[in-house]
């Protein structure tokens, strides 16, 4: 515990390194999964094929996938995105595509009869009424995510992946375990975090009955 | 003597009718990969402020000819015309905006509150917020919801049947001349049901819709209707009156489908104020008119029958919701109804 204390700069460090990671990681992976979780939940035949390839992504071992990686992306914070970005599609995908198709039919076909075109129906209906569990799915990969990116320790890619990787390489068990409580720290609180926005955005569907 | 008075009615339709709002005109849908007509070659026209009942049985196309109008089904060939202009003259947008749309499961948006779900066509063809606010509230009050209480509630704070009240005031937000119902009242209780049917008979009274209304349930076709398309296997069997389906079934489909041998049922749908001879008309004295029996214009004969059995009368006076004397009723006229087994069934 005072190891963390009289190396704060350096613990803090490799954690704000580490969450900056997990932050783009989310950030881009998003930009992706919202898209593509739309796509795949209106166009049934696109599921099965992109549900798949996805799957198989996401049984590639982390460090298996940094080996193809690092050849065409060297090492760094570059390919270690690369690897979050592609693990979060699968959690992302699949959930944004359970919380669009969870929607009752009925009110989709109501607001297809009231005359909204696609656009209205998506971010006046389908996307507040998805938003519960969307967030629930960017809960499961934030952690998902905290716990992946120690691996950017392997590709100089920072973070607090680094600080496990050479205090384990100089027997420091004290560093070693500064790691370990951040990561579970940081684990912990993001999944408050998430937890709470996931609330916050079901409040109007929680309304006193 | 009722046939007389059915062709009269029949007559004077004849001479000034109106525009029809709704036509469809050799309409036929053929979903791909089936070999049969879910609708099969359907020419129907519907006159301003008619309550058209599509009845029959599952499978039998009454939800595809419906779903056809506002294209949530696209017709194979044929057309069909709101007001004059083909359907496919019109963005299908602005042409499901302009149709008033309710369905079985009602699905109200569960994020908004009352008044936003009511709101939501409005808002779009852009009426303002004044405006909006007013015609909320005014629809509240004609589906029996007041505004005070309900506006600002959430759809799972509100029973099935308030929730189709909603969805009805809905509908009706921006004034369309056109509604569909599509089996509005299937999920409710049948106590409900019945207080809906009631109040949308009330309504469709001041607004004077014209409304396609699907259903597979008889007795609500029988109470609701203006006239009934029955449909069987994509065909229009018979498209007629509550009381010629009854009094002349087209076959022996239609007489069973609406139980046309039941007399007294057939009665008890039938109102006081359809076969009713009017007051215009010349009448033989009427026993002390206010002392003896009367009737109101929206009793059911059933109902009048009773009284002709217990009051011993043999004709009553029917009034208006005002109390005034509009017309009268004979005994013979409900016996001559009821002969031969099924409801009218001389020519």
């Amino acid at each position: 515990m005072s190891y963390i204390f009289e190396n704060w700069d350096v613990v803090f460090g490799y954690t704000l390194e580490h969450l900056s990671l997990v932050g783009q990681a989310l950030a881009i992976a998003l930009l992706f999964a919202l898209p593509v979780g739309v796509a795949v939940s209106r166009v049934r035949w696109l599921a099965t094929g992109v549900l798949a390839v996805l799957g198989i992504i996401y049984t590639v071992p982390s460090l298996a996938l940094l080996g193809f990686l690092i050849p065409f992306t060297g090492l760094g914070s570059g390919t270690l995105l690369i690897a979050l970005v592609a693990y979060a599609q699968v959690t992302l995908v699949r959930n944004i595509t359970l919380a669009f198709n969870g929607i009752d039919p009925a009110v989709v076909e109501a607001a297809k009869g009231m005359g909204m075109n696609g656009w209205q129906r998506l971010y006046r209906v389908e996307f507040p009424l998805a938003l519960p569990v969307i967030f629930a799915g960017v809960r499961v990969t934030v952690l998902l995510l905290v716990g992946l990116a120690t691996i950017g320790g392997w590709v100089a890619a920072g973070g607090l992946g680094r600080l496990l990787y050479t205090s384990l390489k100089t027997d420091d068990l004290n560093g070693v375990l500064a790691a370990a409580l951040m990561l579970s720290l940081l684990a912990i609180l993001a999944d408050q975090l998430f937890r709470t926005i996931e609330r916050f955005s079901r409040r109007d569907l929680l309304v006193r009955p | 003597m009722i046939s007389e008075a059915v062709s009269n009615q029949q007559a004077a339709g004849e001479q000034d009718r109106p525009q029809p709002v709704i036509v469809f005109e050799d309409v036929s849908k053929q979903y791909p990969g089936t070999a049969s007509f879910a609708v099969d070659h359907v020419s129907l026209a519907v006159q301003p402020g008619e309550l058209i009942v599509l009845l029959g049985p599952s499978g039998c196309g009454k939800t595809t000819l419906m779903k056809m109008v506002n294209r949530l089904i696209e017709l194979t060939s044929g057309w069909i015309y709101i007001n004059g202009t083909p359907i496919g003259d019109v963005p299908v947008n602005a042409l499901r905006r302009s149709i008033g749309y309710v369905i079985q499961n009602v699905g109200l948006f569960p994020h908004m509150d009352v008044a936003r779900n009511i709101a939501v066509v409005p808002e779009m063809v852009g009426w303002d917020k004044a405006r909006i606010a007013t015609r909320v509230e005014e629809l509240l009050g004609l589906v029996g919801l007041p505004a005070t209480e309900f506006a600002k509630r959430y759809p799972r704070q509100l029973s099935g049947g308030q929730q189709q009240r909603v969805g009805l005031a809905r509908a009706m937000a921006a004034n369309p001349a056109v509604m569909l119902m599509d089996e509005p009242f299937a999920a409710i209780d049948s106590i409900t049901r019945r207080r809906l049917q009631d109040e949308l008979i009330r309504i469709q009274r001041t607004v004077r819709k014209t409304i396609l209304f699907v259903t597979h349930d008889v007795e609500e076709a029988l109470r609701l209707a203006d006239k009934i398309v029955v449909m069987r296997e994509g065909q229009v069997v018979q498209y007629d009156t509550p009381l010629h389906l009854l009094s002349r079934p087209a076959d022996d489909f239609v007489a069973q489908l609406v139980g046309a041998d039941d007399v007294l049922r057939g009665l008890s749908l039938i109102d006081v104020g359809t076969i009713m001879q009017p007051l215009s008309q010349p009448l033989p004295a009427v026993s002390a008119s206010g002392a003896g029996p009367n009737l109101q214009l929206h009793s059911n004969l059933r109902y009048a029958l009773g009284l002709f059995l217990t009051s011993g009368a043999e004709r009553i006076v029917v009034q208006d919701e005002r109390g005034a004397a509009v017309g009268q009723i004979s005994f013979a006229q409900v016996r001559h109804l009821s002969v031969g087994g099924h409801v009218g069934a001389e020519e």
